[in-house]
């Protein structure tokens, strides 16, 4: 099958040096990841900051040698053919600064256009038409040091576009955006997929509800691991047999969530606190188990605020595969 | 009202430019940022042509209080003219890979189709037409405030000499850049520690055959020097008496440095780019 990107075994490994006595210490930033991306998908790499997304991403945009194991983008390798890659590709990183401030938004469209050989012409017509799309037009000769974050991101991702790549590669592309330019963006990607099937967009987040609501599968990656690959639905289906229920509590005083890990039943728990309460997520082997969680929480004079039975989301796969959430997992610095 | 589609060029897909087209392509549009820079940013004038001035006005009013000959009045001009030269190498040539880096710019340069040494050369004929006119006003300027008398021997040794120091000394920067690919805010302190002693040993502000022999000669390696040295034999009365070497030999030194330059920057571009790409430092902090 002709993979628009396909990984075996792929790996990297960062040395990290210390002082200058010592010796380099080294992190394992990926491991063995196996990847199949079909030609026409929008495929999201899930994971939180750390997990290794951005590192493949750079490994596949040519950027960065991999230390193990294979990488092949439009067919070719990424270590050996960059040049061959590199024509058929491009990406967008969320909160990017590229370009010259003090050149307009036309201009450093253009000027990036001219690196991948599109005569002036025609990427003048297409930046036109392609700013129009994002609502930009009337900022075409801005400064682009003058654009907000959010019309700055719109350009990047116009950058990316406007090369017409056989796949793009967005990074976190909603960074630092608010609802409505995310929401924005987000629309914009889902339909320069779907207008082409040879297009192909692999997109990092570490944002659920995009990953959910835009790509047509997904891959949880922690650690430098691909933990669980597959469509949205079918990755929340598999936690269908168990009840997930998300409790607003009174503060739990020094009562530790290995109180409810012991109880039979409680597959996972999970402890953020709030300003004056507490929110702990339950993954029970099935309903009746909340009687038990219920009785230890009065036990200790802990009062429920709210309880919620939810239906699985990414962020519950998660918690299944990792054992954390990804606000825990990002806490914990691992 | 605009259509939502993305598809371009009425669905037939346009052949990109590849090879000479695509390399040229590059230089000219790395080269834009630089010449429209200039008009934008009006700065520079303040920068690199009035505080360059109060310099060189102080090695005048120093040589006129010593009755030096002249021409020393007229060596300091055209050594303050071509100071902005060697701050472009330095600061927008050298260590703009790095300022690059950290804006995320060279990341995209590295992943697009063109070539490095295209980028290169668009970054120095921008600077160099930029600093040209930034050279002539303070040549100008110098003439007029301080007398200068010039009398030129040969146009067109002059202009093959500027030529060729120019593409000598945008070739070591250049080369200088490959390097600074690998450092981090290092670069800056690197720029800041090259400039002085480079002003001192290129002879900038007095004739370079003041130093020995050996001396001048090291000092040549920087393509300013044998560049300075024969334009001033060139134009100023004296001619060859204050001289390191004759025109002709300075015109070959500088065709050597030439060729070693540029070819050295092909060579090490390509061998630094590989390196930052295993190290993984063309996007991140060192690790």
């Amino acid at each position: 099958m002709n993979f628009a990107i396909q990984t075996e075994k792929l790996g990297r490994i960062y040395k990290i040096r210390g002082s200058k006595k010592s010796e380099p210490r080294q992190l394992i930033a990926l491991e063995n990841v196996d990847l199949q991306i079909q030609r026409g998908e929008l495929f999201g790499l899930l994971g939180p900051n750390g997990a290794g997304k951005t590192t493949l991403i750079k490994i596949l945009t040519t950027l960065l040698a991999p230390t193990s194991g294979k990488a092949l983008v439009a067919g070719f390798d990424v270590a050996a053919q960059p040049q061959m890659v590199r024509p058929r590709i491009n990406m967008v990183s969320g909160g990017e600064s590229s370009g010259y401030g003090l050149l307009t938004v036309r201009e450093n469209l253009w000027m990036f256009s001219q690196f991948y050989g599109i005569p002036s012409k025609v990427a003048n017509q297409r930046i036109k038409q392609l700013l129009e799309i994002v609502g930009l037009q009337d900022r075409t000769n801005a400064k682009s040091s003058d654009l907000s974050t959010g019309l700055r991101q719109k350009m990047n991702i116009v950058r990316g576009f406007m090369t017409d790549p056989d796949v793009l590669f967005l990074d976190e592309p909603t960074l630092g955006l608010d609802v409505g330019a995310s929401r924005e963006v987000r629309r914009f990607v889902r339909g320069w997929v779907d207008e082409n099937p040879e297009r192909t967009l692999l997109l990092t987040t570490h944002y659920m509800v995009e990953a959910d609501e835009l790509c047509d599968r997904v891959a949880i990656i922690n650690q430098g691991r691909v933990l669980a690959c597959d469509t949205p639905a079918k990755l929340k289906h598999q936690l269908q047999k168990e009840a997930i229920f998300r409790l607003e509590v009174s503060p739990l005083n020094g009562l530790g969530i290995e109180a409810f890990q012991r109880l039979p039943g409680v597959n996972q728990v999970t402890h953020s606190p709030q300003d004056g309460s507490a929110l702990l997520q339950f993954i029970l082997a099935e309903e009746q188990v909340l009687a038990s969680v219920v009785n230890t929480l009065t036990a200790h004079n802990i009062r429920i605020l709210n309880l919620q039975k939810s239906e699985p989301t990414l962020e519950d796969v998660f918690v299944h595969l990792v054992g954390q959430s990804m606000e825990e997992v990002e806490r914990s610095g691992q | 009202m605009a259509n939502n589609s993305f598809a371009f060029d009425g669905g037939v897909r346009v052949k990109k430019n590849s090879g000479w087209r695509l390399f040229f392509q590059t230089v000219i549009a790395r080269a834009y940022p630089r010449l429209i820079g200039q008009q934008r940013e009006k700065s520079w004038m303040f920068f690199d042509i009035f505080l360059p001035m109060l310099g060189v006005s102080a090695y005048v009013f120093v040589y006129r209080a010593l009755n030096a000959p002249e021409d020393y009045i007229g060596f300091v001009v055209v050594g303050g003219a071509m100071t902005a030269f060697w701050m472009n190498v330095l600061w927008s040539m050298s260590s703009q890979l790095y300022w690059e880096k950290e804006q995320g710019n060279l990341a995209l340069y590295i992943m697009s189709p063109n070539s490095m040494m295209a980028v290169l050369l668009g970054m120095a004929l921008g600077g160099m037409v930029a600093t040209t006119l930034r050279a002539l006003v303070i040549m100008l300027l110098g003439t007029f405030l301080f007398h200068v008398q010039y009398a030129v021997v040969s146009f067109w040794q002059l202009l093959a000499v500027f030529l060729l120091a120019m593409t000598a000394l945008y070739g070591m920067g250049m080369m200088a850049a490959s390097f600074y690919l690998l450092l981090s805010r290092e670069a800056w302190h690197i720029s800041s520690l090259a400039t002085e002693p480079v002003f001192l040993v290129s002879g900038f502000y007095f004739p370079i055959k003041s130093f020995s022999f050996w001396v001048a000669a090291a000092a040549s390696i920087i393509p300013l020097t044998f560049g300075l040295d024969a334009m001033r034999q060139l134009v100023f009365p004296s001619g060859a008496s204050l001289g390191f070497l004759s025109v002709p030999v300075e015109i070959g030194g500088l065709v050597v440095l030439c060729i070693v330059f540029l070819v050295g920057a092909r060579y090490l571009l390509a061998y630094m780019e590989r390196l930052a790409i295993r190290e993984g430092r063309l996007t991140e902090s060192r690790r």
